[in-house]
């Protein structure tokens, strides 16, 4: 084999004075980085920086360092830049990447402040009093239709009121993750906790595993343009339906599942045949237009006896009339996810180079239904790299009814964003379907700490809606009065909807 | 030409820029009093009642309304004018005379009071629309009088409508209450239901037209408090077409009234709940029906509800309403006496006018205190017609608020 | 009843007028009729009387002059008022005994030290806030927000009793001392004794409800349990003492069983937070 040019990111350092010569780091490694002769023998070039040896190493002494190969500074010319060319050289191929756009584009989050009261209005104690969290996706009408109810009080006309939302303990669910790209075990667990937090979580488009079937009213079904696992029962299963047209890490382009990855559970449960690779097509391709996507929300109306039916689309520039003409199609809910959020795989090129910021997104897509009249007919899920109760909290400021979390999901599960899902040999149990490997994550275990991440980030909601002075969050959504920008320039203050700080 | 309010001192400082892209806070205190039965009640009162409440306002703005105090003209609509000078009045009286048989024009009854300065010219009109005018523009009478408030707010340099109800009046101004009321001969006048507002403004200046209560029609609405949920509600609002301008809760509380009672029919009991929703584990444990019919309000209004500390009164022709938010972070009392009830910020100012009450208690959060005048219908005024954007024009004169569309024809 | 008629005013009508009040002095006793007295003037006075010896004031015609009793330090002298007395009666206050024939505004006790206050009508919200010691007896009903973060520290224990019901909130962040709710002299029975909410926070002290409270009207940190033998030896001497003090017979308010809340634990979000 010809001598690649490319060398080993990561350097994996033993101290053998400590080791204990247990073989536990060769059996722990998913990319197989050790050989094993007397002692551990790494391959630095396999390395993912995944931690997983670090972790368990009974002695704890592994380390790994970067490469830390001098290459001629160039600021043009990237280490990565190099690197992507040499590799391409030597394979011709798509460099194929996962995880979120790890680029340094501005983070408009992390330029963003929240508000507090002093003295004119109180501040809340979130501890004792009441703090309101809940949240109803979905429709609503603009107003309420009121009949007396005969006692000389009212009741609602008939037929008048919310119908068919779903009511979230928490602005918070966890995003489509497909069974196939994730485990099993990652699924159950995701849907163990969806259920003891009250909110949702989403199968992703590889179908509904019947495990997952006592949870199904906190699953969000998803139906993609491979269409896999959609049937009616599993339309009349999940709590809400989501059409997937596009996600934020790679807009307008379709998905692979290789055969490898299709074992026999798989097959099933997206109804392919095992070994046959698992291709989403770039479009649905009975959507080529907008009226046709009114049709096929209204046929998974019909077929679901009228459960939400939600669209998730990538961020992209066009967002705002994109999201518009969802809303008037008739969906439930839009999904928008930004250009930060995750994948299990996808190319580089497109990971690094197509969307715009979750945080655009947001204020351009409220303001614009609120233009139009149409905000109360739809609720804003926000995703795309929302990394701390804070973004949530900002996403909502910003005018989202609910976030979604992926990557922080996966991190609570071990996950070290080591970037390497497409392999399919996460140490860590998440991104495969190696039962030596999926084993690794216990569901119980999954959903105990996804579980803590949800309440945790809810009580830090909680502790900022007090500092804000209002009980629920609803009087924080879209209340971009108590957002201040720092450093960010006038025209995308303006965007945003925010004044700067000071103002 | 534009209005600006800045060019004018005196009528509004011209430091202070009315049209305020900032949230204004402040403080205060607050009464409402009806007489049930339609008895009549001295303007004494209310200004006693807020003269015990002095403490909580910083002299930057008091003010009434007052209903049923002209018993001589009931069916005439009544302008309350503040002007700036002299020119101001020809130009808006034209525009009076131009759309009414103009019954009585004089000035505001008034007598110097110390400490009450750079009042504006104030006139009052009661006046009947023209019949042929109403009749070729095939419009109520109400989205008349609504019309020539705008036109006349928006279209005449210096001056302002102060209320423009029947049968009713606003008397407000910048000092404390008990000046304003003493300056506007308040103990002159007899109404079945009167409200009173004691301002404490913590980051403007007063002016006159600035002060509580704001009216439009024969709706007044005074308020006390803080609230927290201003951005998301002012943008819930803007969403309907409403202009907030003014920066001030009370615009923000006036508007929500307009759309919940007014534009969407909603009994002003269930008006209340959407303001001041019940919290989620209350409407848990309601029966189906009631939580069915609470759930859908909060879910709709959401946007529109209250949140942090406030007292509100809304007065209307027939009645008032008193609210405050839905943990109760703003002082009320309530109590009853006979056929009086009256509400507060603090039981002294009942206790004042009403020494021994039947009742004294303290309104639950979020639930309102109704009064109802017998014989009068609330008037929610279900033949206005117009758009929020008119009403925002009309209610507050704000450039922005009468250019945001073309509302003034 | 119609409202007060009132004389055509010769001026600006005024809640009160800046002068000090009519004083009328037996021996240790002092009449001050507080009629439209501002609260600076009346308060003044009242500290005057008292550096010279008063052991007995009488305040008649009070309507909502604020701060009565506020920071005084002096036992042995009694306040007695007649009317309402305004926001924050005995604010601060170490020592005073004080006697409302009326109702209490908002505030009254509030971070208060020692003393009584005994108030024959109503009380508002805040009531008790922070109080730190003595005792603060309510006949009927009180507001949102009553006896939240009393605590208690070596020999300060604080006591409140109220002989109506409650609203929500009701010792919110307890930390020490006992607060009692009778629910007897009500304004409306249809209500719960108590709002919800109730002891939110606590951690520290007791509550005695006299009757019952639903889990739903309770804070997450708290337990509910009916009130032994054990508990009535700290209940019945307060009981007895808050009947004496408003003339109901003692029997009559414990015939019926209480209910005590008491915190689960000392520290309660000791779990709730990680270090970074
Ligand atoms: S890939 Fe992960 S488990 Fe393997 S050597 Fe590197 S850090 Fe360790
Ligand atoms: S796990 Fe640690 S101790 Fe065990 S063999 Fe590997 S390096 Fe040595
Ligand atoms: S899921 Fe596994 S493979 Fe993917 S980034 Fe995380 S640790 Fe790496």
């Amino acid at each position: 084999m010809q001598q690649s040019f490319v060398q080993p990111e990561f350097r994996v350092k033993i101290d053998y004075d400590k080791c204990h010569k247990c073989g536990r780091c060769v059996q722990q490694c998913g990319w197989g980085v050790y050989d094993f002769n007397e002692r551990p023998v790494p391959h630095d070039e396999k390395c993912r920086a995944c931690h997983r040896c670090v972790t368990f190493c009974p002695a704890h002494c592994i380390t790994i360092e970067k490469n830390t190969l001098a290459f001629r500074d160039n600021d043009n010319w990237s280490t990565d830049a190099r690197k992507a060319v040499w590799k391409q050289a030597e394979t011709g191929g798509v460099l194929l990447t996962s995880m979120g756009n790890p680029k340094p584009y501005e983070r408009i989050f992390d330029k963003l402040l929240l508000d507090a009261c002093q003295v004119t209005n109180p501040s809340i104690d979130p501890l004792r009093e009441p703090m309101e969290l809940r949240t109803y996706l979905g429709r609503k009408p603009d107003n309420v239709e009121i009949v007396p109810d005969g006692n000389g009080g009212f009741k609602l006309a008939e037929g008048a009121g919310v119908h068919h939302n779903i009511k979230l303990d928490t602005p918070i669910i966890f995003s489509p993750m497909s069974y196939g790209s994730v485990s099993l075990n990652v699924h159950r667990s995701l849907a163990m906790a969806a259920e003891r937090c009250g909110i949702l979580m989403n199968t992703g488009e590889g179908g509904l595993h019947e495990d997952l079937y006592p949870y199904q009213d906190n699953v969000i079904v998803q139906v993609a343009s491979g269409r896999f696992g959609v049937s009616p029962e599993y339309l009349q299963r999940g709590a809400a339906i989501e059409i997937k047209i596009g996600q934020g890490a790679k807009p307008g382009i379709g998905g692979h599942l290789p055969g490898e990855k299709i074992d026999r559970e798989v097959s099933a449960t997206r109804m392919i045949p095992q070994g046959s690779d698992a291709i989403s097509p770039a479009p649905h391709h009975d959507i080529y237009s907008i009226e046709d996507l009114r049709q096929l929300i209204y046929a998974l109306k019909e077929a679901s006896g009228y459960k939400p039916v939600g669209v998730k689309i990538a961020a992209v520039h066009n967002v705002a009339a994109i999201a518009s003409g969802i809303v008037r199609a008739g969906a439930d809910y839009v999904y928008l996810d930004g250009f930060r959020g995750g994948t299990g795989a996808a190319p580089a090129v497109i990971r690094d180079h197509i969307g715009i910021p979750i945080e655009i997104a947001i204020a351009v897509v409220d303001q614009r239904l609120r233009e139009e009249g149409i905000r109360n007919q739809a609720s804003i899920i926000a995703a795309g790299s929302i990394r701390s109760s804070a973004d949530a909290a900002k996403a909502i400021a910003l005018g989202a009814d609910v976030v979604a979390i992926g990557t922080a999901a996966l991190l609570a599960l071990g996950c070290h964003l080591c970037q390497s899902c497409h392999t399919g040999k996460c140490s860590w149990g998440i991104t495969t379907q190696k039962p030596e490997l999926t084993r690794r994550i216990d569901p119980e275990w999954g959903a105990e700490r996804l579980t803590n991440l949800v309440h945790a980030w809810s009580h830090e909601l909680q502790e900022i809606l007090g500092a804000l002075g209002v009980n629920a969050v609803e009087s924080l959504r879209g209340s971009r009065e108590r957002l201040r920008a720092v450093g960010l320039d006038e025209q995308t203050c303006r965007i945003l909807g925010v004044k700067p700080a000071g103002l | 030409m534009p209005y600006d309010l800045n060019r004018y001192d005196g009528f509004a400082p011209a430091n202070f820029r009315e049209e305020s892209p900032f949230k204004i806070h402040g403080g205060c205190g607050l009464m409402g009093i009806c007489d049930e039965s339609g008895a009549l009640m001295s303007g004494e009162v209310p200004i006693l009642a807020m003269a015990v409440q002095r403490d909580r306002g910083n002299g930057l703005g008091g003010g009434f309304a007052g209903y049923g105090i002209y018993p001589a003209f009931p069916d005439h609509f009544c302008f309350h004018m503040m002007y700036h000078d002299l020119r101001a009045k020809e130009e808006a009286e034209a525009i009076l005379d131009r759309h009414f048989l103009i019954e009585v024009a004089e000035p505001m009854p008034t007598r110097p009071v110390k400490g009450i300065t750079g009042a504006p010219l104030l006139w009052r009109y009661f006046m009947t629309p023209h019949t042929h005018m109403l009749e070729e523009r095939d419009v109520s009478a109400e989205d008349y009088v609504v019309g020539v408030v705008m036109l006349v707010n928006s279209r005449v340099d210096g001056a302002f409508v102060a209320s423009s109800g029947k049968n009713m009046g606003a008397f407000k101004g910048v000092g404390y209450p008990e000046e304003i009321g003493h300056y506007f001969r308040l103990e002159e006048y007899e109404g079945h239901t009167w409200v009173g507002h004691n301002r404490f403004p913590t980051n403007t200046p007063g002016w006159w037209g600035g002060a509580h209560p704001f009216t439009l029609l024969d709706w007044s609405i005074v308020h006390n408090g803080e609230i927290s949920s201003y951005g998301i509600n002012s943008r819930y609002l803007e969403q309907f077409g409403y202009t907030c301008s003014l920066g001030t809760d009370t615009e923000v509380a006036a508007y929500l009234f307009d759309l919940l009672l007014r534009r969407h029919k909603l009994p002003v009991e269930l008006a209340c709940k959407a303001l001041a929703a019940p919290l989620w584990d209350e409407i848990d444990r309601m029966p189906a029906d009631a939580a069915a019919l609470m759930r859908s309000l909060r879910a709709v209004y959401g946007p529109g509800m209250l949140n942090g500390p406030f007292a509100i009164v809304l007065g209307f022709n027939g009645g008032m309403v008193a609210l405050n938010d839905r943990i109760k972070l703003r002082p009320l009392v309530a109590a009853r006496s006979g056929a009086v009830i009256m509400v507060a910020s603090e039981e002294s100012a009942i206790r004042t006018v009403l020494p021994a009450p039947d009742e004294v208690w303290t309104p639950k959060a979020g639930e309102p205190v109704i009064a109802r005048v017998a014989g009068m219908e609330p008037p929610f005024h279900s033949q206005l017609h117009a758009s929020p954007a008119e009403i925002s024009c009309a209610m507050t004169a704000v450039e922005a608020a009468c250019h945001a569309e073309e509302v003034v024809a | 009843m119609k409202p007060a008629s009132i004389a055509p005013p010769a001026g600006v009508i005024e809640g009160y007028r800046y002068v000090a009040p009519a004083v009328e002095c037996d021996g240790a006793t002092v009449r001050m009729d507080a009629q439209g007295v501002y609260f600076q003037q009346l308060n003044d006075a009242v500290r005057e009387e008292i550096a010279s010896g008063a052991k007995l004031i009488r305040l008649s015609n009070v309507n909502g002059q604020r701060y009565i009793g506020t920071g005084l330090r002096v036992s042995g002298v009694k306040i007695e008022v007649e009317g309402t007395a305004g926001n924050d009666l005995a604010m601060f206050s170490d020592g005073i005994e004080i006697e409302v024939f009326g109702n209490g505004q908002d505030g009254v006790g509030n971070t208060m030290s020692s003393g009584r206050i005994v108030v024959h009508g109503d009380a508002g919200d805040v009531l008790g806030y922070g109080m730190r010691g003595g005792s603060v007896y309510i006949r009927g009903d009180v507001g949102y927000r009553v006896g939240i973060h009393m605590k208690a520290f070596e020999k300060l224990v604080p006591v409140l009793v109220c002989g109506g019901k409650a609203r929500d909130f009701f010792g919110e962040y307890m930390a020490g001392g006992m607060l009692v709710l009778l629910g007897i002299n009500a304004r409306d029975d249809s209500q719960p004794i108590a709002g919800g909410f109730l002891g939110a926070g606590m951690h520290g002290g007791v509550i005695y409800v006299r009757g019952s409270v639903e889990p739903w009207q309770c804070g997450a940190e708290v337990a509910i349990a009916t009130v032994g033998e054990e508990h009535m030896a700290e209940l019945r001497p307060v009981i007895e003492d808050y009947a004496k003090a408003m003339g109901m017979d003692a029997e009559d308010i414990l015939s019926q069983p209480f209910t005590r809340i008491a915190p689960m634990s000392h520290r309660p979000y000791a779990k709730l937070y990680a270090s970074m």
